[in-house]
């Protein structure tokens, strides 16, 4: 993988919207200049040799940790939380319609 | 005001009160207004706790271990008195409807709260010049960076604002602008403090830590703050406790590989001197190897931007944030609401997160990542066979200047390359001061031990401090 990543503007495009993210036209051009050296750094990994190694995804540890399954009070109340959003009604946060 | 003792001391004594102290914070923080480390102050909140905190002392009572300490805390903690905006358009308004765990034990010892330090937006970068709401300066030199993301609890700090600041860190948050502003920065093993209420950036390695001016008073906090929490289920049980009789003789390993040619000659030099302390007071200090150290920034930039992209995934304008207006769909909304609450940095790391998750490269980019991550491990777990602490420096130069890297990603990256090695790891590592450079500018040295050896790291500094 010694060759530097060649990453087009369709890629870019097709990132921006797996990311949910609505960008300019400029912001996509600078985009793809730094996501391209990045790429070209990151893909120095591709020299080791990882046969037969196990990932480490976490370096705690612990498994299954749990907990009494019961209820925990929270102080914390349902207009709060819909205070929270930018739009509510009728103890509902509104969105745009879906269908 | 600069330790937690002398504040402790003066206000059991009567010299002081509660709301004394927090009075002198705030004017400190209005009189150094020009760093721009903070995004807001508390004031109301904090002199009302300051008041029923000197009411109940009066009363006799015993208000807990930092009764009437203020302190500062990074924007990415949740906390009463004003928006969290983890320095972004995103959380700008955003009131906290409850506070992080650490704020919450750190209150309950009787500590006090007045401000919001700025960071990098969401703590992605190294030098706080990725805020929404611009950058804070470094404390010895306006002209240079105060580190990152935690710059504006590092400068604080420095500045005497308060005696104690927190602080995140993922890849070299803490110990990094530590290291740039001249104090000590604790960076505890992965899962000693609740990230409860903090939010989030890399979960499998995010953690909790504080900046203070000497390895006591980060003893103290770091008491105060750790310990299982049940609303973090990544949480240790509470294992730390601050060791008064440290193992005479410590073996300590200097990275051969962090001290190369690429490393600022006045930083080895200082690296070298703080060795010099360590041997004079009776450590072994000897050179080591750690080959994997160049892959670790490769493995970071893979592993932190996939957990990024699917921890901001969260921020949608709907429950709560900013929200896009004007919008015909969920789609436009969505789009329009990251595009316009997410600074540049975070679109990248989420863009590059997508991308090493998606089928096809997720093999190339992102498992590969994970499976040297267990051979970086496995580095380190050999070299504590023999060594009790690896020392390094924390970062390859002193701080750089304000606009000198923004424009290359891969460069401002390159700062961390010291710090990212022990968290990928989980391990705990601490930036202590070790000196300036011709230019005034304060130079910090790394120590990093196996998991759940943060006391000994700090009991080991203590052994040279001040000398």
């Amino acid at each position: 993988m010694d060759v530097m990543t060649v990453i087009s503007r369709d890629d870019v495009q097709h990132l921006a919207q797996l990311s949910s993210l609505q960008l300019t036209d400029e912001e996509l051009d600078s985009l793809q200049t730094d996501i391209g050296n990045i790429l070209g750094y990151i893909e120095q990994l591709g020299e080791l040799d990882t046969t037969g190694v196990e990932p480490t995804y976490q370096v705690t540890g612990l498994e299954n940790v749990w907990r009494d399954d019961s209820v925990i009070h929270s102080d914390v109340t349902r207009e709060q939380m819909l205070a929270l959003s930018t739009e509510s009604a009728s103890n509902q946060v509104k969105v745009p319609k879906v269908l | 005001m600069s330790r937690i003792s002398n504040i402790i001391d003066q206000i059991k004594s009567g010299e002081l009160t509660a709301r004394a102290a927090v009075e002198a914070a705030l004017e400190k923080a209005k009189s150094t207004d020009e760093f721009h480390a903070l995004l807001s102050v508390t004031e109301a909140r904090a002199l009302e706790r300051a008041d029923e905190i000197d009411a109940r002392l009066q009363g006799g009572e015993n208000v807990g271990r930092l009764a009437g300490v203020p302190f500062i805390a990074k924007d990415n903690f949740l906390a009463f008195g004003a928006p969290t905006t983890a320095a972004s358009r995103m959380l700008e308004k955003f009131d906290a409807p409850l506070q992080a765990t650490a704020v919450e034990k750190l209150e309950q010892e009787g500590a006090i709260c007045i401000g919001k330090a700025n960071l990098d937006a969401f703590a992605h970068g190294g030098s706080t010049e990725n805020s929404a709401f611009g950058p804070t300066k470094n404390a010895f030199d306006q002209t240079k960076v105060a580190g990152g993301s935690s710059g504006g609890s590092a400068v604080v700090t420095a500045l005497d604002v308060v005696p104690f600041a927190l602080g995140t860190d993922t890849g070299g948050s803490i110990r990094q602008p530590a290291s740039f502003n001249g104090v000590v920065g604790v960076k505890p093993t992965y899962g000693t403090v609740s990230r409860y209420g903090v939010v989030a950036m890399a979960s499998s390695t995010d953690t909790i830590g504080c900046f203070t001016k000497d390895i006591a008073d980060s003893e103290l906090i770091m008491d105060i703050m750790s310990g299982r929490d049940i609303n973090d289920m990544t949480t240790l049980p509470d294992f730390f406790a601050p060791i008064t009789d440290l193992k005479p003789g410590q073996k300590i390993g200097i990275i051969k590989e962090s001290m190369g040619d690429a490393v600022d000659p006045e930083v080895r030099n200082a690296v070298n001197d703080y060795i010099e302390k360590l041997r004079a007071v009776g450590h072994i200090v000897e050179e080591v190897h750690l080959s994997m150290l160049k892959y670790a920034l490769a493995m970071y930039y893979i592993i932190v931007p996939a957990e990024v992209s699917s921890n901001l995934a969260r921020y949608d304008g709907i429950r709560y944030g900013h929200r896009a207006e004007n919008v015909a769909t969920l789609a436009e909304l969505y789009g329009r609401t990251r595009d316009e609450g997410f600074v540049t940095e975070n679109k990248r790391r989420i863009m590059i997160g997508s991308y090493v998750l998606s089928s096809g490269y997720f093999d190339a980019y992102y498992q590969q990542a994970q499976k040297a991550r267990t051979l970086l491990v496995n580095a380190y777990e050999e070299l504590f066979a023999s060594y009790d602490v690896l020392l390094s420096p924390t970062a390859p130069t002193p701080a750089f200047g304000l606009g000198e890297n923004t424009a290359d990603p891969v460069q401002m990256y390159l700062a961390d390359i010291m710090t990212v090695p022990p968290s990928l790891a989980g391990l705990p590592a601490i930036s202590v001061p070790a000196g300036v450079s011709g230019a005034g500018l304060p130079i910090g040295v790394q120590l990093v031990g196996p998991r759940r050896s943060d006391a000994n790291l700090l009991a080991l500094a203590k052994s040279v401090e001040g000398k």
